[in-house]
């Protein structure tokens, strides 16, 4: 944790302009959503193919309350994750009640649902061209450049890393990593699953509208692109490369393949191939992803390395 | 009336798309996210063998074998090697290798929409007060011919009734000394062929470009469900109902939703009835 | 009072009549054992007791509660604890966690102070560490206290289950088979715990297929067959009564009493299945 607080502190000194800034307030935000993310895949078990529909959500619901209703933006965001976090609620319930393929396919039919509405209600969203949104104000206050961001951004993102933890360590992340492991085992001791699931899938929905509507604010301006079913994914598979379970991972893997379509650029006509290939790449060779296994490599290494010097010393 | 050709021409497409998925399914408890690829290969494939001067007769069977290939190469460099992942993992291998193809097919093709001239011209015929173009009578008879030899295999062909009983019980099916996994390569063949004749069928009606699957794929997968995941019948009535519902709902209520309401139905199946019209109901032992 | 009562169950799986018509009563503080040639219903009857399945039909009683058709957490709060024959056992979490999951009811802790991880959480974490820790030695684990769940070997792991279960503090223990895989020795060590348990106020119903352990340790005896009540009585009836017999095909083999108990001229039966 301190580890991340240092390398958030030590960046801006390896950015050396607006760009790189950019991408890292991009890896931030990401990384908002993925933490939440990881605790819904990684922790509970469970599944989402239909999140970038809540980060939409978020986006859209600061911007039209922000720009089209002039709300402070404050307010337009702790109103918008409000009605997602009750959003998520009410649809949670059904939906959770479903496991792996099924809810899988549920939730990506709920982020192409919400897509859809989007893009069609274009009296109220702008449809397919989306709508500018007034730069984020708390009072006089403007949040405006990349580097103000960059700040802001890292100052959530280990917020969020923070409460992610706390969640995990304590009985009610135990409950939940019981009910991955088994549910009828869970439910026996007197977990209710049901609730449970309900709860984190809540918790990870508002994270990522919290980060849609920031983005929302940073970018100036919000389209249906990111909403995509193609988003959904991508956001599944930074947690899934970064590490399942693994809220670091997490992190992780938003900064690595947030930048890695920016590196690519210069393939871009091969960038979706590339993309393709890392995950099919990552989870056939590395289910657990990439900090895991990347732990268990030096885990075996610091093992070998003992045992073969407690063979020396013997 | 109109709406019901409409829709039966459509649902027929979703119906082979469907039979893929669920093929795939019953072999292996995949969902193989790619399955729309194979529909984009097969028109995608056909439109460049023609436009190379290849005479319909020649590129049809030539662009299902190739996705055929694709499928084949699927199943044994992606899935193959992660036998046994969780859930999670293998949705994420099958939508990376979509993604992939998605890619590989934007850069050997092309971004645009691409034509294929219908098989026997496109003079609609009149039917029943309403107009029907020719092709989707081809459409729907080589739906129903593919329905019938697909039957035929399944019921009376060795290979097909091995893949039935490897879908009923693996572990059985082994102990009897049926080769699972060259079932399962099988069944990614087929369900890539079958996936390709659904997009060169439909091709001269919608046009095709490389992102055609993505759709089409959902579609079909939405129609698998809601026919019961792993039922062959499911799937064709369930494709045929899911493109008449499309049909007459974009008819009669709205046309901008007109796709939205094959996810509502899955969200709808999948609340109320989840295994779906034919599919079987699961229970963990504990 | 009984403890509990069970009036009329009935579970059906499609045409099957898993459990039919089952009525008996469990008082406090005896041990019963539930035994049956295998299909006879007797993990279907557990799981109905545990929430786990619903019924088709009947009624399950405990103490004043009617918990018919509840779900298995809420058995579990009302103080029904049970072990798997097919392990449920958190792999993912050390074996010391597992003991602690089987505190969650008694962990009252809001979301609130869950994630901004309050200094009440800390010390309820402390405690629930060190009961955890009591409870493993308790059932003879105390070399495992560190180890992970899935470094445990099996026999090991039951009475990890078992250790889990009594942390939610249950009145009753329903145990699935629990000296199945278990050596004669493990086996001796789990009729010794089966007894403390009693001693600890917990009343234990076994589930078993070791004739030596239920004739040992048992006060009483349901004996199902095909889903419906053979008999039902204290030990020494029920291995005599002639329908126990019959449906227990198979030669009775003596055994040297190694028991040590007067009761247990225990008889070993080869338990075949006759369909």
């Amino acid at each position: 944790m301190l580890a991340l607080a240092a390398a958030i502190a030590v960046l801006p000194l390896a950015l050396s302009n607006n760009y790189f800034y950019d991408i890292a307030v991009l890896v931030g935000l990401n990384a908002i959503v993925c933490v939440g993310l990881n605790l819904l895949i990684g922790f509970a078990g469970q599944i989402s193919l239909g999140h970038a529909g809540f980060f939409g959500l978020g986006a859209y619901g600061s911007a039209i309350l922000a720009s089209r209703y002039g709300w402070p933006p404050l307010a337009a965001m702790f109103t918008t994750t409000l009605a997602v976090a009750a959003l998520a609620y009410v649809v949670g319930r059904p939906i959770l009640r479903l496991k792996g393929h099924y809810l899988a396919m549920a939730t990506l039919g709920l982020g192409v649902i919400i897509y859809m509405v989007i893009t069609t209600e274009d009296k109220l969203t702008g449809g397919p061209d989306g709508i500018s949104v007034v730069p984020f104000r708390i009072g006089g206050f403007v949040l405006q450049d990349e580097r103000v961001w960059y700040w802001v951004v890292g100052a959530l993102l280990l917020l969020a890393v923070w409460l992610a933890l706390n969640l995990i360590e304590s009985p009610m992340g135990r409950a939940l990593r019981a009910l991955h492991s088994s549910e009828v085992g869970a439910e026996v001791v007197g977990i209710n699953a049901a609730d449970h699931k309900v709860m984190v899938f809540v918790i990870s929905a508002v994270f990522a509208s919290l980060a849609g509507s920031l983005a929302a604010h940073y970018s100036g301006f919000v389209t249906p692109g990111k909403v995509t079913f193609l988003h959904s994914i991508e956001l599944v598979t930074m947690v899934v490369f970064g590490g399942m379970a693994s809220t670091f991972g997490a992190v992780a893997g938003a900064a690595v393949l947030t930048t890695l379509p920016q590196l690519l650029t210069v393939f871009k006509d091969y960038e979706m191939m590339v993309f393709g290939a890392v995950m099919m790449g990552t989870m056939i060779f590395m289910p657990r992803g990439v900090v895991p296994s990347l732990e268990r490599l030096f885990q075996r290494r610091r093992q070998s390395a003992s045992a073969a010097s407690e063979r020396e010393d013997a | 009336m109109q709406y019901l050709l409409t829709g039966l021409t459509v649902g027929a497409i979703y119906a082979l798309v469907a039979l893929g998925f669920s093929i795939i399914f019953n072999a292996s408890h995949v969902i193989n996210f790619a399955q729309g690829e194979f529909v984009m290969i097969g028109g995608m494939a056909t439109v460049s063998l023609v436009a190379a001067g290849l005479p319909y007769l020649l590129a049809v069977p030539l662009a299902v074998a190739a996705a055929a290939l694709v499928g084949l190469a699927l199943e044994k460099f992606a899935v193959e090697p992660a036998r046994g992942a969780s859930v999670v993992t293998l949705i994420i291998i099958t939508i990376g290798a979509s993604i992939f193809l998605r890619g590989l097919a934007m850069l050997i093709w092309d971004k645009n929409l691409h034509a294929l001239r219908p098989f026997t011209g496109d003079a609609p015929i009149a039917v029943a007060g309403a107009t029907i173009l020719p092709q989707s009578l081809w459409v729907l008879g080589v739906t129903l011919a593919i329905v019938l030899v697909l039957s035929w295999f399944f019921g009376r062909t060795l290979l097909g009734k091995a893949m039935l009983a490897t879908s009923h019980n693996r572990l059985a099916a082994q102990l009897v000394g049926i080769n699972v996994r060259m079932v399962l390569f099988v069944s990614f063949g087929l369900s890539a062929a079958l996936g390709a004749i659904a997009g060169i069928l439909i091709a001269p009606i919608t046009t095709t470009s490389y992102d055609v699957g993505v759709m089409l794929g959902l579609k079909g997968f939405a129609a698998a469900i809601l026919g019961g995941l792993g039922s062959g019948v499911g799937a064709v009535i369930g494709g045929l109902a899911l493109g008449i519902a499309e049909s007459m709902s974009a008819g009669y209520l709205s046309s901008a939703y007109k796709d939205a309401i094959a996810f509502v139905i899955i969200l709808a199946v999948l609340f109320f009835m989840p295994s779906g019209l034919f599919g079987q109901r699961g229970g963990e032992r504990v | 009072m009984s403890l509990l009562r069970v009036e009329g169950l009935s579970k059906k799986f499609g045409g099957l009549n898993a459990v039919e018509d089952l009525s008996f009563n469990i008082q406090p503080g005896a041990v019963y054992s539930i035994i049956g040639p295998n299909g006879a219903g007797k993990t279907t009857l557990l799981n109905l007791l545990t929430g786990v399945y619903q019924p088709s039909d009947g009624r399950i009683v405990f103490g004043e509660h009617d918990l018919t058709g509840r779900a298995p957490y809420e058995y579990a709060g009302h103080g029904i604890a049970r072990t798997f024959q097919n392990l449920q056992v958190f792999f993912n979490m050390s074996a010391l966690e597992n003991v602690m999951v089987g505190r969650h009811l008694h962990e009252r802790c809001g979301l609130g102070s869950t994630l901004l991880r309050s200094p009440r959480l800390a010390r309820a974490e402390r405690a629930c560490r060190e009961e955890a820790a009591e409870l493993m030695n308790y059932v003879g684990l105390h070399n495992y206290l560190s180890a992970a769940a899935d470094a445990m070997p099996y026999g090991a792991l039951k009475r990890l289950e078992i250790a889990r279960a009594l942390a939610t503090r249950p009145k009753l223990m329903l145990l699935d088979e629990p000296a199945a895989g278990l050596n004669p020795t493990e086996a001796l060590e789990l009729d010794d715990l089966i007894g403390r348990l009693t001693g600890r106020g917990v009343t234990v119903v076994l589930v078993e297929h070791n004739m030596r352990l239920v004739m040992g340790v048992s006060d009483h005896i349901l004996v199902l067959d095909y889903g419906r009540k053979l008999a039902e009585g204290p030990a020494a009836a029920v291995r005599n009564d002639p329908k126990v017999i019959e449906a227990y095909l198979g030669s009775a083999v003596a055994h040297d009493g190694s028991l040590g108990n007067a009761i247990a001229g225990a008889v070993a039966v080869a338990v075949e299945m006759r369909r």
